[in-house]
């Protein structure tokens, strides 16, 4: 399976990764190489197989709606660089 | 009696216990040690000599006071932490410049676990960024070196952890495994590394790889110390969900077992493409069992090449979604921080994933995983444990993880498949190569039968001594 250098771009951009157009060509070479290497799974048949996502088989981890104590505002904003007012502080997602 | 650093965790409390010397003295020990070696294989992020030392002088107060190693196992023990687990107040990095200055406000389980049973944390021990890779190279803060053979790799991802094993920079370590991060490198640097079953050890505050494999365990220079650490580490945490409500063992009763009778299983699948010097070793250790009346059946397993595909979709899938929340706002850097290794794996796990692909790449791994999974049990129909090398090679030079965007999977073969299906498993040292590398073997059982694997290496590493070797720095 080969990438194209336009997929590679969308990839990027789905996972917010800024990219220079020489990383696009590498990473063009190396993602198609690991691609190729993890088309060997159609060799398996696993028609009527069900897949395993839980290897221990626990479902439904339920607990008591209680509340713990928590970190305090001040420590959870502890280890940001833009803070207002209490709060995080983003850019804008929005257009006015 | 040894230099204190070289003790093993056992020693130390029975030191500890008879007054030989104080938690002071030990930890002053291995941060002397550290520094003297450690520019020479730089297997630390971080070193946390001025808290190392409150704690030390803490805990000796403590036992002063009547507080007994019944009570708090690991009293006055110096213990290395792989710098992905949180530690309140410590900078911690994932070995990533993403992550650079962030001071986690909080412990992860296995860090207030080991705090609560009296450890002392000599610091923080270098990794793969983000614990991607089996080299220890791709760090961002510059390679761990082979104790060994400086010129050569520890292995990876707790390359530091094994590192800090081998050179005796702590008492004992603690690494994490997501598909041979703790036996790879344990296997390198000639040290006992156990991957325990998945969600025996809460994952809790543990930087996130891939999210259904990630398994916290001990690196240490004994079996019974890896026992030790075990015991303080498992058991269910309400802070993570997949934890087991299963009861945990006692790990010590079963180690002096005798294992006469048990049956072991070994693969041809598992030999194929392992060195000479490495095939032979493992079947010296295998004949030395069969003396102590283990018998030895040849079995048939699922190819562990095709698990190289699975993990590599699991592994990329997860990993891409984890590392979605590293945007510079709450902690850490923006995402222009990150490195080679991280951006391949977030894409090729954000086009796995994406739309239209969903059912050929993941979808397809997690059904082979069931394959994998059945294939196993049926295994264990047959067999008590399996034993099989823990690596293809011995340590390999600096510089080789550059080879190919596939290395860290080829160097982790073996030690996938039991990863996959969520297996327990341990890496014992079986001897050297010619060249003075270490060489182990791995013990996998099945899901929770810690206490067993435990025991059959515990019964081969007390008829060899091959742990007590150490490397010349």
């Amino acid at each position: 399976m080969k990438l194209t250098k336009d997929q590679v771009k969308h990839v990027a951009k789905l996972a917010n990764l800024p990219l220079t157009d020489e990383e696009v060509t590498k990473f063009e070479e190396q993602l198609s190489e690991t691609l190729d290497y993890i088309d060997q799974l159609n060799e398996i048949d696993t028609t009527g197989v069900e897949p395993t996502s839980q290897v221990t088989g626990l479902e439904n981890v339920l607990r008591e709606d209680e509340t713990k104590p928590s970190l305090s505002q001040d420590e959870a904003l502890g280890n940001t660089k833009s803070k207002q007012n209490g709060f995080f502080k983003v850019k804008a997602i929005l257009e006015q | 009696m040894n230099n204190l650093n070289q003790l093993t965790i056992k020693q130390a409390k029975e030191g500890l216990k008879q007054k030989k010397f104080s938690s002071l003295d030990l930890t002053k020990a291995c941060l002397d040690r550290i520094k003297e070696v450690d520019g020479k294989i730089n297997a630390f992020v971080t070193v946390t000599e001025k808290e190392a030392l409150e704690a030390a002088k803490k805990a000796d107060e403590l036992a002063l006071q009547g507080e007994t190693l019944e009570a708090k196992p690991l009293l006055g023990i110096p213990v290395s932490i792989k710098d992905n687990f949180c530690t309140e107040g410590i900078q911690t990095t994932a070995s990533s410049k993403v992550l650079e200055g962030f001071i986690p406000p909080y412990d992860a389980t296995v860090v207030s676990r080991l705090k609560n049973a009296g450890v002392v944390i000599v610091g923080k021990t270098n990794l793969d960024a983000w614990a991607h890779g089996s080299s220890t190279e791709t760090s961002d803060f510059g390679p761990t070196k082979n104790p060994w053979n400086i010129g050569h790799l520890p292995g990876g991802s707790s390359g530091g952890a094994a590192a800090s094993m081998a050179a005796d920079e702590a008492i004992a370590a603690i690494g994490s495994e997501t598909a041979g991060s703790i036996r790879q490198p344990a296997d390198w640097c000639g040290v006992v590394g156990l991957k325990p079953t998945y969600g025996r050890v809460s994952r809790y505050g543990v930087v996130a790889m891939a999210s259904s494999l990630d398994s916290p365990g001990p690196i240490t220079k004994s079996v019974e110390d890896a026992a030790t650490i075990l015991q303080v580490l498992a058991g269910k945490d309400p802070l993570d969900a997949t934890t087991s409500p299963n009861p945990v063992d006692n790990y010590f009763s079963s180690l002096t077992k005798k294992i006469s009778g048990l049956k072991i299983g070994v693969s041809d699948e598992y030999f194929n493409g392992v060195t000479e010097p490495v095939r032979e070793r493992v079947m010296e250790a295998l004949k030395l069992l069969e003396k102590m009346g283990v018998k030895v059946k040849k079995i048939k397993l699922f190819p562990p090449e095709y698990t190289i595909a699975v993990y590599t979709i699991l592994q990329r899938a997860e990993v891409s979604s984890n590392l979605a929340r590293y945007d510079g706002i709450r902690f850490g850097h923006d995402r222009s921080y990150f490195a080679d290794e991280a951006k391949r794996r977030i894409m090729l796990g954000t086009y796995a994933l994406s739309a239209g692909y969903y059912d050929q790449y993941y979808n397809k791994a997690q059904k082979v995983r069931t394959v994998i999974v059945e294939d196993f049990k049926k295994a264990f129909k047959e067999v008590d444990v399996i034993i099989a090398p823990t690596n293809p090679w011995t340590a390999l030079p600096l510089g080789a993880s550059k080879s190919s965007p596939m290395y860290g999977e080829m160097a982790d073969a073996l030690v996938e498949p039991s990863s996959i299906a969520g297996l327990p498993g341990i890496n014992v040292p079986c001897g050297f190569t010619k060249e003075g590398f270490p060489v182990g073997f791995q013990v996998i059982g099945p899901q929770f039968s810690e206490s067993l694997i435990l025991n059959v290496a515990y019964q081969y590493e007390q008829a060899t001594k091959w742990h007590e070797e150490r490397p010349k720095l």
